[in-house]
């Protein structure tokens, strides 16, 4: 919950809610970017980079090898998993 | 110093640890009295545990493990407030999977669903709001826990709510704050805290401001810290230079990623749903001053606290369960009677064996050697 979890922007779902889609570990879901929206407002922006997101909220966009390293960290405490099942979980429930 | 051998940069994480250890050894009150440095994020004491960190740092530094688990300072009485709402007809009372196991005086979340009652675990509150637009006929409630950084994410939700004027979704609000807590931590007279490891992902959201009067009121340092292990070495020497300097300030060591004024959007949610409440409970901490948010009047349709009429019910813990000095740090994990035992990962009976940031959770899972060897 508090960790969060690096994901790849990779579409823009809804402008007027501001949500996309992120991708991490071949899992794919839909995210809020309301705290990420670039100064000039433009989301398609977004799109390839990177955010470090906690519970289906992009907080904070970050590079690639940041995202790297902290997915290695996660995987090392034992928490990769456990969100990846949780973000899967989510999208289809 | 083999451990630092599974470090990302093993040679650097060796000059960060021989520079602390120097460091303390210039520190003359360590002679005495050891350094006792908190860390406030349950994060951070997991990283501590897994990376076996204690051991590597000197002697003459002890670790308070700070109350940032969310899940672990969560009154047993909120648990019972939740199973009540979720016992009510029609409601679907969804939760992050993390509170679902937090014992309550009677049953926890998941007890209660086995018990018939309708709880189901989300990854994120846009899913719980989500579950209310497929069941229209159902009431929808979702428990917001946890600090800064997951307070706006519920507030986006609400306001998402509100525009697209769904009824049926309401928010059970327990989001607490970090700076009241630190502040009555600084208080307390069991405590003697000399520095701070910062929070990483609260500071995110809430940048560096809200910190400065760690520094400049109670003059002590606070280093915002990242989740590595290297990065919690940086930020151990940060806190210890600054010691031995006599300087206290709060300085950045996670800059990649917090910026100094943190997120405008978030805090603006924040800011337009939430208000401070007068006090709010904790588990082992007791009562504390304007340390947790409720809903503003402007949205109460979506507060469940007054839809479902919730009078915060006052249980205690379990009494043979010491969550709460563990909590303070005046007791180590492993010398609570029912560390191990009784209360175990499998069958927890304190919050602080639920949650894998809680300090006792670490502990069973990575120092079971040092343990029994310490008993």
């Amino acid at each position: 919950m508090c960790l969060g979890i690096p994901g790849q922007i990779i579409a823009i779902s809804d402008e007027a809610i501001q949500t996309g889609i992120v991708q991490v570990s071949g899992v794919k879901r839909e995210a809020n970017l309301s705290c990420v929206v670039p100064p000039d407002g433009n989301l398609q922006s977004l799109i390839g980079s990177w955010a470090l997101v906690h519970v289906g909220f992009a907080m904070s966009i970050i590079d690639e090898e940041e995202a790297r390293r902290t997915l290695e960290i996660l995987a090392e405490i034992g928490e990769l998993q456990e969100e990846l099942d949780a973000m899967q979980h989510g999208a289809q429930g | 110093m083999k451990f630092v051998d599974e470090f990302r940069d093993p040679d650097m994480a060796r000059r960060v640890l021989e520079r602390i250890h120097a460091v303390v050894e210039e520190i003359p009150t360590t002679a005495q009295r050891p350094l006792q440095i908190m860390e406030v994020c349950g994060g951070h004491t997991h990283s501590i545990f897994r990376y076996g960190l204690e051991e590597l740092l000197p002697d003459k530094i002890e670790m308070v493990h700070g109350p940032g688990c969310p899940v672990c300072v969560l009154p047993m009485g909120r648990v019972d407030d939740c199973v009540a709402i979720a016992e009510q007809p029609d409601v679907i009372f969804t939760t992050f999977g993390d509170a679902m196991r937090v014992p309550g005086s009677k049953k926890s979340l998941q007890q209660a669903n086995s018990d018939g009652c309708d709880v189901r675990m989300v990854y994120s509150p846009m899913d719980a709001l989500d579950i209310a637009r497929k069941n229209p006929t159902k009431n929808v409630v979702f428990f917001g826990l946890g600090f800064e950084t997951t307070m706006p994410s519920t507030a986006l939700t609400l306001l998402q709510a509100d525009r697209e004027g769904i009824t049926n979704f309401s928010l059970f609000c327990n989001h607490i704050t970090i700076i009241p807590t630190i502040k009555a931590i600084l208080d307390s007279p069991d405590m003697v805290i000399d520095g701070f490891l910062g929070p990483g992902h609260v500071s995110m959201v809430i940048g560096k401001a809200p910190y400065e009067f760690i520094a400049s009121h109670y003059k002590r340092p606070l280093v915002i810290a990242g989740f590595e292990p290297l990065d919690i070495l940086q930020s151990m020497l940060m806190v210890v230079e600054q010691i031995r300097d006599g300087r206290a300030q709060v300085e950045n060591q996670y800059k990649r990623i917090v910026p100094e004024q943190g997120n405008s959007n978030a805090l603006n949610a924040v800011g337009e749903v939430f208000e401070l409440r007068e006090f709010f409970e904790w588990r082992g901490l007791g009562s504390i001053d304007h340390s947790g948010v409720r809903i503003r009047e402007k949205y109460a349709r979506f507060d469940a606290e007054r839809l479902f009429a919730v009078e915060p019910a006052h249980v205690a813990d379990p009494k043979a369960c010491q969550c709460g000095e563990v909590l303070k740090g005046v007791l180590k994990p492993w010398e609570c009677k029912l560390f191990g035992e009784q209360c175990n990962p499998e069958t927890p009976i304190g919050a602080l064996m639920v949650s894998t940031e809680g300090a006792c959770s670490a502990y069973y899972s990575y120092g079971k050697i040092d343990v029994r060897q310490a008993v």
